[in-house]
C-alpha cells in the first residue's frame, strides 16, 4: 500500500465545510466533486493536486458534518492518503469506508512542509520525507481496518466477503 | 467496576455480557436514520448487490436539508429516494412536510432508551436526550448497516459533566453547551462519549436537554446522554407503544474525566466566527452590528425556543436593517406555534417565517448571506462559508439573544424580564 506524493499542508480543526461546502451536496459525481474539493480553503487546491499527493494536517482533521463527500472528493481529486495530528471520528470512518488512505501521526507537522515530497507506508506506519530526508512514525491502524482499506473500502469489502460466504 | 450508559446499552446491542473502552463490537442498531443523503445510501446499497434489506423496519428516512426542492439536481434527488422507498416497502418515510430529522425521530417514537441508533447526520447524538446510544455515520456505512443490519463501533470512553446551581434569568440549556464546548475545545470529546448530571438537568425540560446533546457534537462526541428519568419515559411512552429498557449508568461507573459547571457562574455565551469552540461571554461581543437573525434548526427550533424568542419581542420591530428568520423544527412545533400565537407574533414583528427543515443553517437552501455580512444564529454551526459567503459571519447564541439582536440591530443580550 506504499504511496508517494508531494505535500499540501494544512493547520488544525480543518472541517467538513470547508473541504466540501454544504451549497454543493446535491452534487454527487466523484469527478465534479473532485473540482470543488477544499474550495473554501484553499482556491489552488483543486487546480494544483497530482494523482498520488499527500494532505499534512494538524489535529481533528475532517471534524464537523457527516458528509463523505469530504473524503470522496479529496479522493476523487487524487489524494492519496491523508497524513494529520489527529481525526474527527466520522471522516476517520468515511476515510477509510471509502478506501481513502489515513494515517495518525503526531509528529507529522515537524517533519513535512507544503511542497516536500513523502514516501509513506500505512501497513507499517513509515512517513520518509524525500526532500529533506526526516522520518516519523504513524500508528498502524487495526488489522481489520488495513483489509478495509486494501479491498478498496467498505462497498468492495463486503462484496468481497460475501462472496467467500 | 461499574459501567456508563455507552458500555451497557453497546454490549446490549451487541449481544455481549460487558463492554469496556477501546472494545471493538459489531452492534446491531434498532434504528438507522438518513435524509437526503438516502440518495447516497441507495446508490452504495445498489453497489453491495444483495438487493434486500436487513430490516427495512427498522430504516427511518426524513427530508429536511433541501425542503422543498430548491434546484432541479435535488428534485432529482428527492424523487430516487422516493422510488427506492416504495421498491422496498420503507414504511418510515417523512416526505418536506415533516420537519428536521432530529425534530421527527423523537416525535414519531424513533428514540427508546437503551437502544442504539446510527444516522447520517453529525448531529445524531441529539437522541442522547432520551437514553439512546446514537451517533454519526457516513452514508456508505450506512449502505452496510441497511444491507447487514450491523456496524463495528469502538466502544468510548466517557467524560461525566455535573452541573450545578441554577440557570440565571436569560441563559439557557444552549449557553450551557456553548460553555462546556469553549472549555473542552472542539475535540475535547473526539471518540468519546459524554454523560451529562445535576439538579439542573432534572428540572430540564426535554427540548432543553436536547440542546445539550445535540451540540456535544460540536465537542466531538461519539455520543451524549442524559440518564432517563421519569420525564423521559413519560414523553417516550407519550409516543410510541414499543416496549423499552430504561439503562442508567451504575453509581460506581469509571469516567475519564469530569467536568464541573457552576450555572450560578453562568452568563448569556456566544460562539464567535469560525469555530464553535470559540466561545465568549456575549456581553463582550454587545454592539456587534448584525444584518441577520435566525432562529431554527435541530439546536434550537423547537417550540419553548419560538416561545423565549416572541417573550423577547415585547410588541417591537425587528430592526429595520436586519433580516429574521424562523424556522420551527417540525410541522408539529409550527403547528403548535400557530396555535399560541407566535406565529403571527413574529410575523407582525417583521419577520420571515419559514418552512420547517434544516434552511440556511448549512448554507444548502434559502436565507443566505452575502460578503461582509453577519448573522446571529440559534444554530449549531459557524464555520467559514457556513451560511453563504466565506466572507461572511455566523455567531452563535441562545434563542432569546437572537430576537433581542433583531430587535436591537446588533448582538443584544437578552432582557431578562
Amino acid at each position: 500500500m506504499k504511496f508517494s506524493g508531494t505535500v499540501f499542508k494544512y493547520g488544525n480543526d480543518i472541517n467538513t465545510d470547508v473541504i466540501f461546502p454544504g451549497r454543493y451536496l446535491k452534487v454527487w459525481e466523484p469527478a465534479e466533486m473532485a473540482k470543488l474539493a477544499m474550495e473554501d480553503l484553499d482556491k489552488e487546491f483543486a487546480k494544483k493536486v497530482r494523482k498520488g499527493d499527500i494532505i499534512v494536517a494538524g489535529k481533528y482533521f475532517g471534524c464537523g458534518s457527516s458528509r463523505e463527500q469530504a473524503a470522496t472528493c479529496l479522493k476523487a481529486a487524487g489524494v492519496s492518503v491523508v497524513i494529520a495530528e489527529s481525526f474527527a471520528r466520522i471522516f476517520y470512518r468515511n476515510a477509510i469506508n471509502l478506501g481513502l488512505a489515513i494515517m495518525v501521526c503526531p509528529e507529522i507537522g515537524s517533519i513535512a512542509e507544503a511542497g516536500d515530497r513523502l514516501e509513506v507506508e500505512p501497513t507499517t506506519g513509515e512517513v520518509k520525507n524525500l526532500t529533506n530526508g526526516k522520518t516519523a512514525k504513524a500508528k498502524v491502524l487495526p488489522p481489520f481496518i488495513l483489509e478495509i482499506l486494501g479491498d478498496g473500502g467498505l462497498i468492495p469489502h463486503l462484496k468481497k466477503k460475501m462472496a467467500k460466504a | 467496576m461499574g459501567k456508563t450508559m455507552a458500555e451497557k446499552i453497546l454490549a446490549k446491542a451487541a449481544g455481549v455480557k460487558e463492554a469496556s473502552p477501546g472494545d471493538l463490537l459489531d452492534v446491531y442498531p434498532h434504528v438507522a436514520m438518513s435524509h437526503e443523503n438516502a440518495g447516497l445510501v441507495s446508490k452504495s446499497f445498489k453497489e453491495i448487490g444483495t438487493g434486500k434489506l436487513y430490516d427495512p423496519d427498522r430504516i427511518v428516512i426524513i427530508f429536511d436539508h433541501r425542503v422543498p426542492a430548491e434546484t432541479e439536481k435535488t428534485a432529482e434527488g428527492h424523487k430516487t429516494v422516493r422510488e427506492f422507498v416504495k421498491k422496498h416497502g420503507i414504511k418510515n418515510f417523512f416526505d418536506i412536510n415533516t420537519g428536521i430529522c432530529h425534530q421527527v425521530l423523537p416525535e414519531q417514537g424513533f428514540c427508546r432508551p437503551g437502544e442504539v441508533l446510527v444516522g447520517t447526520d453529525s448531529h445524531t447524538t441529539t437522541h442522547g436526550a432520551f437514553g439512546v446510544f446514537s451517533t454519526g455515520i457516513g452514508a456508505t456505512e450506512m449502505a452496510a448497516v441497511w444491507a447487514t443490519g450491523k456496524l463495528w463501533l469502538m466502544v468510548p470512553e466517557t467524560i461525566k459533566v455535573v452541573v450545578k446551581g441554577k440557570f440565571k434569568p436569560g441563559v439557557y440549556s444552549k449557553d450551557l453547551i456553548l460553555h462546556l464546548i469553549g472549555k473542552l475545545r472542539a475535540d475535547g470529546a473526539d471518540y468519546k462519549s459524554i454523560e451529562f448530571f445535576g439538579q439542573a438537568i432534572d428540572e430540564m425540560t426535554i427540548a432543553s436537554r436536547m440542546v445539550l446533546t445535540n451540540l456535544s457534537m460540536e465537542a466531538g462526541a461519539k455520543s451524549a446522554m442524559i440518564p432517563p428519568d421519569q420525564k423521559t419515559v413519560d414523553y417516550v411512552k407519550s409516543v410510541t407503544n414499543k416496549p423499552f429498557e430504561v439503562i442508567k449508568p451504575d453509581p460506581d461507573a469509571h469516567y475519564c474525566q469530569t467536568v464541573e459547571i457552576d450555572l450560578d457562574q453562568l452568563t448569556p455565551q456566544i460562539a464567535c466566527p469560525h469555530a464553535v469552540d470559540n466561545v465568549k461571554p456575549l456581553s463582550e461581543l454587545a454592539g456587534t452590528v448584525i444584518n441577520q437573525a435566525l432562529i431554527g434548526s435541530c439546536t434550537n427550533g423547537r417550540l419553548e425556543d419560538l416561545e423565549e424568542g416572541a417573550r423577547q419581542l415585547k410588541g417591537r420591530k425587528v430592526h429595520p436593517e436586519v433580516r429574521m428568520l424562523v424556522i420551527p423544527a417540525s410541522w408539529k412545533v409550527y403547528r403548535q406555534a400557530l396555535d399560541k400565537g407566535l406565529i403571527a407574533a413574529y410575523i407582525d414583528a417583521g419577520a420571515v417565517v419559514l418552512n420547517p427543515g434544516c434552511g440556511p443553517c448549512l448554507g444548502a437552501h434559502q436565507g443566505l448571506m452575502a460578503p461582509g455580512e453577519r448573522c446571529i444564529s440559534s444554530t449549531n454551526r459557524n464555520f467559514q462559508g457556513r451560511m453563504g459567503s466565506t466572507q461572511s459571519e455566523v455567531y452563535l447564541a441562545s434563542p432569546a439573544a437572537v430576537v433581542a439582536s433583531a430587535v436591537a440591530g446588533m448582538i443584544t443580550l437578552p432582557e431578562v424580564k
